[in-house]
């Protein structure tokens, strides 16, 4: 292991928002108990506990060889598959979702873990030299390593984790997927909001227009007609059958949901409470915030999942534009880094797995900071590193550990 | 592309999520205003409601306390539900109809379990309630009229409704708002203006202290006490003249324009409008369609003001110097005021009228000629009976008089326009309208503007706007009620007319009006009046009109007294305007049989007639 290697900068800046995010959860939960702040029955002891098993998790890792990651890919993920499976025999539900198991008091998510693992297993198989991702048969595979636990995680009720799995199509894009997957998949979300805010046969005469103007403007190069008339086809398909799928396949609080993100409709009691007490945390916080424990919205513990989900209102209220805006710039700094590092990369599992990296927190982050502040529709997910939970600590650490662990080898020779 | 797919995304999100920090933090902020926020409760204080005393300050309406027993459904805890039903001594079927009834309407919010408690009950509830959660009591202060009359003056005050509530920003659900009257017009100034404090608040509803020390509390602006300019004794005095009659009376102070008294007939009491039975009231009071006791005959009522409106035309005739007090005009029953068109007249064949003669014999002929004379002068039809309006309109006729009650009606004075509609390409003529000259025809007027007129005309040729409040908390009122109305007409006319008037009651149709010791002059009317039952249009008795002032000199009350089918001026309505007067100037009755004979005096007969058969005799 080389000290030198390791990414120093990386690590100070998971700390300062591990230590961020505890003072947080401090604060969320800190009226409605009555026990001592370290007590394990205190979300605040519990979430020490869980830093505590996160670093000795972050040690164990680096202890580990460089090539046992490669080594046990494949049987971690048959093994996280498993424990996937087995959710719908013991796991338990909470707030909808079957995502638990209940061992000594503690519930684990097995999801959690299954984002590094499914990680693991798909850089595994992208860096072995038989796999070309530009050849459907590699396509098909890597695929399919995502959909099982996609299918799973959906069946489980946790439409957010779903979305993590998915989001592994960027990392695919990134080592060469053929664009018309991105092309199509882009097209598709966005008509799907253009469908439900406009009418269908607007939107399908609008795609006719347009692309007869880009025909037009491309007069002789025939592939990229024929290219063209085939989107516009599958979009039209698409538009068409988005009204189906939003009125018979979705359900009314999801409808709910998207509706009020769209401005469609207006709803602060129920399925809006959340996004709109959130709102009022915001606003009340201002350019310098309110202060520590002093929050008022936070204080009445108004709005839900505060120290899970909802953590960054936290952070907007009692630390305002300046301390919200702060985490927003060293979440992204942390992203760009890795990133950044991942290109410098020459080993491909590496990689690979770097890149699915920043592509699970990149989507954590959108997902999550997007719905607290009313962009996104409310879908339940964590803040990485900051919101409260045991699962998603230390999935996140293993996550990091192992970007941490491949990325101190950069220039080690195979 | 690729290779900076990550920068561009990551970047991109972030300016996104900063812009819009930037917007919910620094630039939205309104439409999440202090108000709206969950963690902070707002509890106002509210000022007493003011009171309300008559112009010699008795007092008439006042606040009393009850008490309500509230509930939150969600803090309910298992209870002793015997001991519960007998404090409350209510039933248990009814406790526990009760309390499903509150989580329906609603889980978290409290909703009132039990109101209007009496002190006495309130006292039991009050020292056990400990023991039953999800309970507390809230004080509550509602209006108390100590009177059992003048509703339709007062108003009453109750919850408001979602349209207000949208309407002004001010109240919020639960909160009492003043309806018709004076607690409608002054609402304002009688409620005051409330001061809220703000606490903080935790997810279970537990106040933790003051939110930010205070510093957005507001103390509450007192409310202002109201003086009328209503005379309480002569209010209910009138009241009792108008025992089984419909009608309305109507007296002012004509230097002042301050409503002395507004009887509306049949009344009803104020209290009827509060308290628990309030909505069962109403509805019984709203299913009256004979007597209408929502009705406000005085204010809203348009009639066709008969032959009161005589005065008027004379005095128009004199200003445009169509006659002057020597005119001489013939009347044999009436006159042809057209070809083959007869208006019939009650004078003599041969009578001769003056303009003194023509008004205490009330002569249409006169009257209906000197209209037509002013008319014509103008070069056609149009721009004579325009002009006529004008004069008209200078008295406070066919317009909404700006008096400071909300309710009321306009009356109407016929136009060219108004003509022209009826009879287009101009086919219409002076004799066309001839029955504006008797008072009968298109105009309709309010008895308050027939009172309105008399104040006039009793002061020579202006008034101030009638008005219901002498001083709110001892403030003097606005300048619109303190500023003289000048009518287009020479003060020097009026005391022609006021001779005439006087003579109506020495040794006219209205003798029985006068009082010994004080010079009244008035005027009679009698109006036609018809009405639709089942689609099928029917006289009914004529209106009994009598508008009339007193003392001839220095005048200093204003009548107008409107009984609905009293037949003619002289049977009802003059004797009533002339008791009333000599209660407000005399302070005691001498003619006690006169008193007699109108409190006695009973029409609900002749109201039910149409109603009970249809063949019936109208004018008996």
């Amino acid at each position: 292991m080389n000290i030198k290697k390791i990414d120093w900068l990386s690590i100070v800046i998971l700390c300062f928002l591990i230590l961020l995010g505890l003072i947080n959860i401090y604060s969320s939960a800190h009226t409605n108990l009555l026990d001592s702040m370290f007590s394990l029955k205190h979300p605040f002891g519990k979430q020490c506990l869980f830093i505590i098993a996160s670093i000795i998790l972050f040690f164990l890792v680096q202890l580990f060889p460089f090539k046992f990651f490669e080594k046990f890919a494949s049987i971690s993920y048959v093994l996280s598959i498993i424990s996937l499976l087995g959710l719908f025999v013991f796991g338990k539900s909470i707030s909808g979702a079957t995502a638990w198991y209940q061992i000594f008091g503690f519930g684990i998510q097995p999801s959690e873990f299954a984002k590094p693992i499914t990680a693991l297993a798909l850089a595994k198989y992208l860096s072995d030299f038989n796999s070309n991702i530009k050849t459907i048969k590699t396509q098909f595979y890597s695929f399919l390593i995502i959909l099982i636990p996609i299918i799973l995680i959906f069946l489980q009720g946790d439409p957010g984790t779903t979305l993590v799995f998915l989001s592994f199509f960027l990392v695919f894009y990134k080592i060469g997927l053929p664009s018309i997957y991105l092309n199509l998949f882009i097209g598709f979300i966005g008509l799907f909001f253009l469908t439900i805010l406009f009418n269908k046969q607007i939107i399908i005469i609008s795609i006719f227009f347009l692309s007869l103007l880009l025909i037009s403007y491309m007069k002789r190069k025939k592939k990229s007609i024929k290219k063209i008339i085939m989107y516009s086809f599958v979009f039209s398909a698409f538009t068409l059958s988005v009204d189906f799928i939003f009125n018979n396949i979705f359900e009314q609080h999801h409808r709910d949901r998207f509706n009020i993100v769209m401005g469609l409709q207006e709803d602060n009691r129920g399925v809006g409470y959340n996004t709109n007490q959130s709102r009022i945390a915001f606003a009340s916080g201002g350019f310098f915030g309110e202060g520590f424990l002093e929050g008022s919205q936070t204080k009445g513990s108004f709005v839900p999942e505060q120290h899970t989900d909802y953590i960054f209102s936290t952070v907007g209220e009692e630390w305002g534009f300046l301390g919200a805006s702060l985490v927003i710039f060293l979440f992204s700094y942390l992203m760009l880094r890795i990133s950044k590092r991942a290109e410098l990369q020459r080993n491909l599992f590496s990689k690979i797995f770097a890149y699915s990296t920043v592509t699970i927190i990149f989507t954590h982050f959108f997902i999550n900071i997007g719905m607290v502040l009313g962009l996104v529709p409310t879908i339940g997910i964590p803040l990485p590193f900051f919101s409260y939970g045991g699962s998603n600590l230390l999935g996140f650490t293993l996550l990091f550990s192992i970007y941490i662990k491949l990325d101190s080898q950069r220039t080690s020779k195979w | 592309m690729k290779n900076k797919l990550f920068p561009i995304l990551i970047i991109s999100t972030s300016i996104l999520f900063v812009l819009r920090l930037f917007w919910v933090q620094l630039i939205n902020i309104n439409d999440v205003q202090l108000s709206n926020k969950n963690s902070v409760q707002r509890i106002y204080n509210y000022p007493e409601r003011g009171y309300i005393f008559d112009r010699n300050n008795n007092l008439l309406v006042e606040n009393k306390p009850y008490y309500d027993l509230m509930i939150i459904p969600k803090d309910l805890k298992e209870i002793d539900t015997i001991e519960f039903c007998k404090i409350l001594k209510i039933e248990k079927s009814i406790l526990i109809e009760k309390i499903d009834k509150s989580k329906k309407f609603s889980y978290i919010k409290p909703s009132a379990f039990l109101s209007q408690i009496s002190k006495s009950d309130y006292a039991i509830i009050q020292e056990k309630l400990w023991k039953y959660k999800g309970f507390y009591i809230q004080r509550k202060s509602n209006r108390n009229y100590l009177l059992n009359s003048a509703s339709n003056i007062l108003g009453y005050i109750s919850e408001v409704n979602d349209y207000e509530i949208k309407d002004n920003s001010y109240y919020e659900s639960g909160e009492l708002i003043g309806r018709q009257g004076v607690e409608k017009a002054y609402e304002k100034q009688l409620r005051g203006t409330k001061g809220v404090s703000y606490y903080q608040k935790d997810k279970f509803n537990r106040i933790t202290g003051l939110y930010k020390e205070g510093i957005y509390d507001t103390i509450f602006s007192p409310a202002n006490d109201i003086t009328l300019t209503i005379d309480l004794n002569l209010q209910t005095y009138g009241d009792s003249l108008m025992i089984n009659k419909f009608g309305s009376i109507i007296a002012i102070e004509p230097n002042s324009g301050e409503i002395l008294s507004l009887i509306n007939a049949p009344t009803f009491d104020p209290n009827l409008l509060i308290g628990r039975d309030r909505s069962k009231n109403y509805i019984n009071l709203k299913n009256d369609t004979i007597g209408k006791p929502l009705f406000d005959r005085g204010l809203q009522g348009q009639y066709p003001p008969g032959s009161t409106f005589k005065l008027v035309n004379a005095l128009i005739a004199l200003q445009e110097n169509v006659i002057n007090e020597k005119t001489i005009i013939l009347c044999n029953l009436g006159h042809y005021y057209s070809k083959n068109r007869f208006m019939k007249c009650h004078c003599e064949i041969g009578t001769r009228n003056n303009l003194n003669k023509a008004i205490y014999n009330s002569c249409n002929t006169y009257f209906a000629n000197i209209y037509k004379q002013t008319i014509e002068k103008f070069p056609n039809a149009g721009a004579g009976i325009d002009h006529w309006k004008e004069h008209v309109s200078s008295f406070g006729l066919g317009n909404y008089l700006g008096y400071d009650h909300p309710t009321g009606s306009p009356g109407l004075i016929p136009d060219s326009k108004y003509y022209n509609k009826w009879y287009p390409n101009g086919k219409w003529k002076a004799a066309t309208t001839i029955s504006n000259g008797i008072g009968q025809g298109e105009i309709l007027t309010t008895p308050i503007q027939l009172a309105n007129l008399t104040a006039t005309i009793a002061n020579r040729g202006w008034f101030k706007t009638p008005h219901l409040v002498k001083a709110i908390s001892n403030n003097s009122i606005t300048k619109d009620f303190t500023i003289k109305r000048h009518t287009t007409i020479d003060s020097i006319h009026y005391e022609k007319v006021i001779q005439g008037m006087f003579n109506v009651i020495e040794k006219g149709s209205a003798q029985n009006a006068k009082i010994k010791g004080i010079n009244v002059v008035g005027k009679t009317g009698t109006a036609e009046n018809f009405i639709k039952i089942n689609g099928k249009r029917l006289q009914l008795t004529d209106h009994s009109i009598f508008i009339g002032f007193a003392p001839k000199n220095n005048p200093k009350i204003a009548i107008a007294v409107f009984i609905e089918n009293g037949y003619w001026g002289t049977r009802w309505a003059a004797p009533i305007a002339s008791l009333m007067m000599e209660k407000y100037l005399n302070k005691k009755i001498n003619r006690k049989y006169l008193e007699n004979y109108i409190i006695n005096g009973n029409l609900m007969e002749e109201y039910l007639k149409p109603y009970l058969n249809s063949n019936f005799k109208i004018n008996e």
